[in-house]
């Protein structure tokens, strides 16, 4: 029995303990020693203690420098502000093209969804460097995209609401960095709102007619409401991996459309500026911490509604 | 028409351009392989020149080689961490530090790739300078080793949201009626548990797998001198412009996921036509 007792105790301490010991080492303890790094002097990266006695006296020395320098150099502040406002708009974009997508998916034939399912998630599996390489193919001139929209004229209308720099002139734009954000978050979108209006009990709306309620209107007071769980955990999907994203800026985006990351890589790259890329970085985890509560809280209630 | 048909053909056009906009790109992809020009872009005919070309590409070879191991490497490290981190979420319901162990667990999902890697690339180099300082030889160099680490922090991430999604819906009377039954945890773990969420291990796997193969950032902080994984080759490629080699690895990437995730999807249907067969011959038994 004792000798049971302690297979079970030494069983469950190394399943918990193994992956927490890795998450410590290999997750948290980076993480604090970036924060660190943020408040630190250049020389002082080479790991001489922040923290020191001198003649007794304990002494913490701490630099905001980088903070402030964040906080006055517009650089920054712009790069933060257009990596929101691209993130934004990506997720109003998916948004609109996913919520249709997804409520007709729900709505298709039952034998039809899985099949419909597997074609969405099945871009995932394929590589996403390359996918976003072949928006570049699409967007250049001669692409199939480009020919269709510089075609129709609609350069013309992008032009005008400020997207592109020219006419016909596509590529390293805020429109084909957008562009290019929406088509790879878009299934992150479809899958939430998917899972939540298959879910949605139909009867509701048979109810809301016989009450009189056209299907506009129905659509509005019933569906939309029940599928706001879906909304939001889409969306927190979308706008939150977008505001640091790297790879997708650097092949589509162009000069006028600097994100943060790639200031945060430059920092680190470029100028070797230890302190200042971990302040950038430290600004961006809290920039995103926000919309994470707001993810977590609907989740945890999504899990509550499911037991 | 009525407004039901009008309905109907709206959200089936709908679907059609959404479908098309998901798939446009990689039918492009591989058109443009074959494209017979060295501007791309311009469609002058049929070849397969920039195929017998890769064999001769050895940077792209020696890249695709490492990535391989690389993917391989972390998808074994991230099942087995990711199981062990689902079943303590899933069965031990409180243990001391459990709120910031589920944090840390999902962290990495949410976390900008970017700050993954440089704070991992700032401990590995304080690390090293350490070691450096105390033994005279730093511990560790940048290289494959490095970069598996940082795949198995996001691999270990997305492994545990799969098999903790299958986990959540084991029926738990099972292992229970094993245990009563005088099955020690071990063999409980190696003889019901086990065998039940193989699935969700097997596509944790896959996943974490291409997840690898595909990464850019990560591998880009954390290489090493020749460590250059097959996406960094491709990233620094394709940052320059169009390259009809990218196209032709593309196109052969994306005929082999399809062929693995067709092939997998046929054989969990059928794992799965074979279990209800077998539920229901025992319920009738």
């Amino acid at each position: 029995m004792l000798a049971r007792l302690r297979t079970v105790l030494t069983g469950r301490v190394a399943v918990i303990g193994v992956p927490y010991l890795w998450l410590l080492l290999f997750f948290l303890l980076p993480f604090l020693i970036v924060a660190r790094i943020s408040v630190s002097d250049m020389e002082n990266v080479s790991f001489k203690d922040l923290i020191s006695f001198k003649d007794g006296v304990l002494l913490v020395s701490l630099k905001f420098s980088g903070y402030q320098f964040i906080a006055s150099d517009s650089l920054y502040i712009s790069a933060y502000l257009r990596s929101v406002q691209y993130a934004a708009a990506t997720t109003l974009l998916c948004l609109f093209i996913g919520y249709p997508f997804a409520y007709f998916m729900a709505r298709a034939r039952h034998s039809a969804q899985p099949a419909l399912l597997m074609l969405v998630m099945l871009p995932f599996w394929t590589s996403f460097l390359l996918r976003v390489y072949a928006w570049k193919g699409l967007l250049s001139e001669g692409g199939w995209v480009e020919t269709a929209i510089v075609g129709l004229g609609l350069d013309r209308l992008l032009y005008a609401v400020e997207l592109i720099e020219a006419p016909g002139r596509l590529m390293h734009t805020p429109f084909s960095l957008v562009l290019g954000m929406t088509y790879t978050y878009l299934p992150f979108m479809i899958l939430p709102l998917y899972a939540t209006l298959a879910k949605m009990d139909l009867r509701l709306l048979e109810a809301a007619s016989d009450l009189g309620a056209t299907a506009w209107v129905a659509f509005w007071k019933i569906t939309v409401p029940l599928s706001k769980a879906g909304i939001i955990a889409g969306s927190m999907l979308v706008f939150i991996p977008c505001v640091g994203e790297f790879v997708i800026p650097e092949l589509l985006g162009g000069p006028r459309t600097l994100m943060i990351g790639r200031v945060m890589w430059d920092e680190f790259f470029s100028n070797n500026d230890w302190p200042m890329a971990s302040s950038v970085a430290v600004v961006m985890v809290l920039l995103i911490i926000v919309p994470l509560a707001i993810f977590n809280k609907y989740q945890a209630e999504a899990q509550e509604v499911r037991k | 028409m009525n407004a039901a048909v009008v309905n109907r053909w709206f959200g089936r056009s709908w679907l059609a351009a959404g479908f098309v906009f998901l798939y446009l790109p990689i039918v492009a992809l591989v058109l443009y392989s074959f494209n017979d020009s060295p501007i791309p872009n311009v469609w002058r005919g049929f070849t397969l020149k920039w195929y017998a070309a890769l064999p001769n590409d050895s940077e792209m070879l020696g890249g695709l080689w490492l990535s391989l191991k690389i993917a391989f490497m972390t998808a074994c490290g991230s099942v087995v961490l990711g199981t062990l981190a689902a079943f303590t979420l899933v069965k031990y319901k409180r243990f001391k530090g459990r709120t910031l162990f589920s944090g840390m667990v999902n962290a990495p999902l949410v976390m900008p790739e970017v700050v993954v890697g440089l704070s991992l690339l700032l401990m590995l180099v304080s690390v090293q300078r350490a070691t450096q300082e105390a033994f005279g030889w730093g511990f560790p160099e940048r290289g494959m080793m490095t970069i598996w680490l940082g795949h198995m922090l996001l691999g270990m991430a997305y492994a545990t949201v799969v098999i903790q999604a299958r986990l959540h819906d084991l029926n738990p009377q099972l292992e229970e009626s094993a245990m009563d039954l005088g099955a020690r945890p071990h063999q409980v773990f190696y003889l019901i548990t086990l065998p039940m969420i193989a699935q969700s291990m097997l596509s944790a796997w896959l996943l974490t797998f291409t997840l690898s193969l595909d990464d850019v950032v990560l591998s880009a902080f954390l290489n090493g001198p020749g460590a250059t994984t097959m996406p960094l080759v491709i990233f620094s490629r394709a940052r320059l412009g169009l390259n009809p080699s990218v196209n032709a690895v593309a196109t052969i990437i994306v005929v082999i996921v399809a062929i693995g995730v067709l092939v997998a999807s046929y054989l969990i249907a059928r794992a799965e036509r074979q279990r209800t067969l077998e539920m229901a011959a025992a319920n009738r038994a």
